[in-house]
């Protein structure tokens, strides 16, 4: 396989030096570590808080739970579904990440940072507004297509500069979060329940019905693993891709489509969360080299453990309360930004 | 300014002058216009001829007009112009029209200085003041570091401040969810850039840094004005690269922290004005007067819109100037695209 960089690769773009297809033994050895350390995040996340309890109470918890013991009524009703909801934001927002920068060859691209989860929040601000009793799917629904327009806006204004991709993101971002505030500020009332929400951050989304974000995110991150090998196809070039037989335009278009979807739902679950999208691909890539389906793989699990880590960060940052979760994964996230724009840009 | 009227002749030079001068004396007019609607707008709406005898020093409602309305209308202009001057100088220094101190992250690092020296220290105005001047220099100083490689580029310089800016945010949240809760509160009020509760006692300082810095700057703007058309054309015409660029990074951040020491960051009017200003005046490069009008017609006025759009709720300002200076930039990206 060749490195070379296709001729409609972005120019400035430098393609990573790490072979395209490494042995298999590499992504999937770091497929297990990802796991075991998923598996400890988890178990860290359902015993630090408020309440701290040891992990051999959090074990009994499931395996002897006592109707009166209190850790184990933390751990059961609070802890355990944040943690579910952790893990699947976590990994559509890292997976979202992974298909757009894929798709569009730049290393800057990312729901966040582009301008789709702002989009979403303000589709869901605009709907809570106007249908107070809306019900979880309609603001999923919403959600799903604030994201969709302003992937819309983002990539007619960006075009393929990554660059320029990146500050139409930011001023798409101003505007779009500009006017939520406003919204919200306006009619505070309506808002009292979203004031955590509305920063990105799972504090107070415990109660939310767990069933249909987990069914919608569950579909994306199949159809995302099941195009990952038409998009390797079409990584090599339109042309190699076309004589595979593969359909190119449908999947770009469903590609957006999974990529929208599921920064769409995370939005609606945990308002706008940046840099998840950014930061995991780019780790999970030095192991998956050029390999989309392993990159998808991969990202699905260190996405899951990066939000969970960061909700247990955002746990203990205070004496008291919640830090938003985005705010740690914007302050984790921004040297990435600068490494990346430092080491994958060059002359740009 | 006179290098291009010199290929058309004398008369072209005229023009264009006169045009500058046109230009300034309307946005005058309408940075005038803007802060006396501010001032007939509080609770109520008060009639003009109120107003007008109140600012002649009598009427019925002297006191709320002169001791109320007047400090935020004043600290509306001359933050406005600062941050306009402030927006110029960057994007002289950057050749970049993005490249202005609240996209690059300076806005959010004086914040930091602010916060720190609020919950930690004693919180006097000199010193709220000078932390944060320090803290937007340091954060000047990171950023190009950052963005050095292999040469200096304005696009990356930029970028590498946009990841520069949402960590300094990050930690400036942190920061004030952490501070005790009174503290906490005044915080929160300007963490979004606000002019509400402005009063004379807090305009005495700023105002006299920022006269300051303004006049530093009119006696450095033609060696600026050279370093805009590129290093060559500067060094031949015998300006001082290093001090030069050392004394405009200096002046710059002082406008910025100055401002958002005593008002919170208020983002993207340092990115506008300069941009709208030398439009109406047809420049070639980044002049500084039209710059500074029109960051106090677009502060003033942006104020008028945060206090009247959702009445009684006063938004914070930064709300609307985030949205305008939001919706500029992307007008700003589409038309390049399109060239």
């Amino acid at each position: 396989m060749s490195t070379t960089p296709t001729p409609s690769a972005t120019p400035g773009v430098v393609t990573d030096p790490v072979k395209r297809r490494p042995a298999p033994a590499l992504p999937a050895a770091a497929l297990v570590l990802g796991l075991v350390v998923l598996g400890l995040l988890v178990l860290l996340s359902l015993a630090v808080g408020q309440r701290d309890v040891a992990p051999g109470e959090v074990v009994r918890a499931f395996t002897d739970p006592g109707a009166g013991n209190p850790d184990h009524v933390a751990v059961r009703t609070v802890r355990l579904p944040r943690t579910a909801l952790a893990l699947l934001v976590g990994a559509a927002l890292a997976v979202g990440g992974a298909l757009v920068q894929t798709m569009t060859r730049n290393p800057l691209a990312e729901p966040g940072i582009l301008g789709v989860t702002a989009g979403a929040a303000l589709a869901v601000v605009v709907t809570t507004i106007l249908l107070p009793d809306g019900s979880q799917a309609g603001r999923m629904l919403a959600a799903c297509a604030g994201a969709a327009a302003a992937t819309v806006v983002v990539h007619a204004v960006g075009r393929a500069e990554p660059l320029r991709m990146v500050l139409a993101g930011v001023a798409l971002t101003a505007v779009l979060s500009g006017v939520s505030l406003a919204i919200r500020l306006a009619d505070a009332e309506a808002f009292d329940s979203h004031r955590f929400w509305s920063v990105g951050s799972l504090a107070g989304r415990e109660q939310l019905p767990l069933l249909l974000p987990a069914l919608v995110v569950g579909a994306g991150l199949v159809a995302a693993l099941l195009l990952s090998r038409p998009l390797d196809a079409i990584a090599l070039g339109e042309d190699v891709a076309h004589g595979l037989g593969v359909p190119v335009l449908r999947v770009r278009v469903l590609t957006v489509v999974t990529m929208t979807v599921l920064a769409g739902v995370a939005t609606a679950v945990a308002g706008p969360i940046a840099f998840v999208g950014l930061i995991v691909p780019h780790v999970a890539r030095r192991v998956a080299g050029g390999s989309v389906p392993w990159l998808v793989t991969l990202s699905i699990v260190l996405g899951g453990a990066l939000l969970v880590g960061s909700d247990v960060l955002a746990r203990v940052l205070l004496p008291t309360g919640d830090v938003p979760v985005a705010i740690v994964t914007a302050v984790l996230g921004g040297p990435v930004l600068v490494w990346v724009v430092r080491r994958r840009l060059a002359g740009a | 300014m006179s290098a291009v009227g010199v290929p058309v002749g004398r008369g072209a030079h005229v023009r264009i002058e006169r045009r500058t001068l046109v230009a300034s004396l309307l946005l005058v007019a309408t940075a005038a216009a803007a802060g006396f609607t501010g001032l007939c707008l509080g609770d109520g709406w008060s009639s003009p001829r109120d107003v007008a005898a109140a600012l002649a020093g009598g009427g019925p409602i002297d006191f709320v007009v002169t001791r109320w309305r007047l400090p935020r209308v004043v600290g509306g202009l001359a933050f406005g112009a600062a941050l306009g001057l402030a927006g110029a100088v960057f994007q002289n220094l950057t050749r970049n029209p993005l490249g202005s101190p609240d996209v690059i992250g300076l806005d959010a690092g004086a914040y930091t200085g602010t916060l720190l020296v609020l919950t930690v220290g004693t919180g006097t105005a000199t010193g709220v003041a000078a932390g944060s001047v320090a803290a937007g220099l340091a954060t000047a100083a990171l950023i190009y570091v950052l963005s050095l490689r292999s040469g200096f580029s304005g696009l990356r310089l930029v970028v590498v401040g946009i990841g520069v800016n949402a960590v300094l945010t990050g930690v400036n949240s942190w920061i004030v969810l952490r501070a005790d809760l009174d503290v906490a509160i005044a915080a929160t009020a300007w963490s979004a850039g606000s002019l509400n509760g402005l009063g004379w006692e807090d305009l005495g300082l700023p105002l006299t840094v920022v006269g300051a810095l303004a006049v530093l700057l009119a006696l450095a703007s033609h060696p600026m004005h050279q370093l805009a058309l590129g290093d060559e054309v500067a060094r031949t015409s015998g300006v001082a690269l290093a001090g030069l660029r050392l004394l405009l990074v200096v002046v710059g951040v002082g406008l910025t922290a100055t401002v958002t020491a005593v008002a919170g960051p208020i983002v993207f009017i340092a990115l506008v004005a300069p941009q709208v200003g030398r439009r109406l005046v047809r420049a070639t490069g980044v002049p500084l007067l039209p710059a500074a009008l029109v960051g106090a017609t677009l502060l003033t006025g942006s104020d008028v819109v945060a206090q009247a759009l959702l009445a009684p709720v006063v938004l914070p300002v930064g709300v609307v100037t985030t949205a305008v200076g939001g919706a500029y930039l992307m007008w700003l990206l589409a038309r390049e695209v399109k060239r």
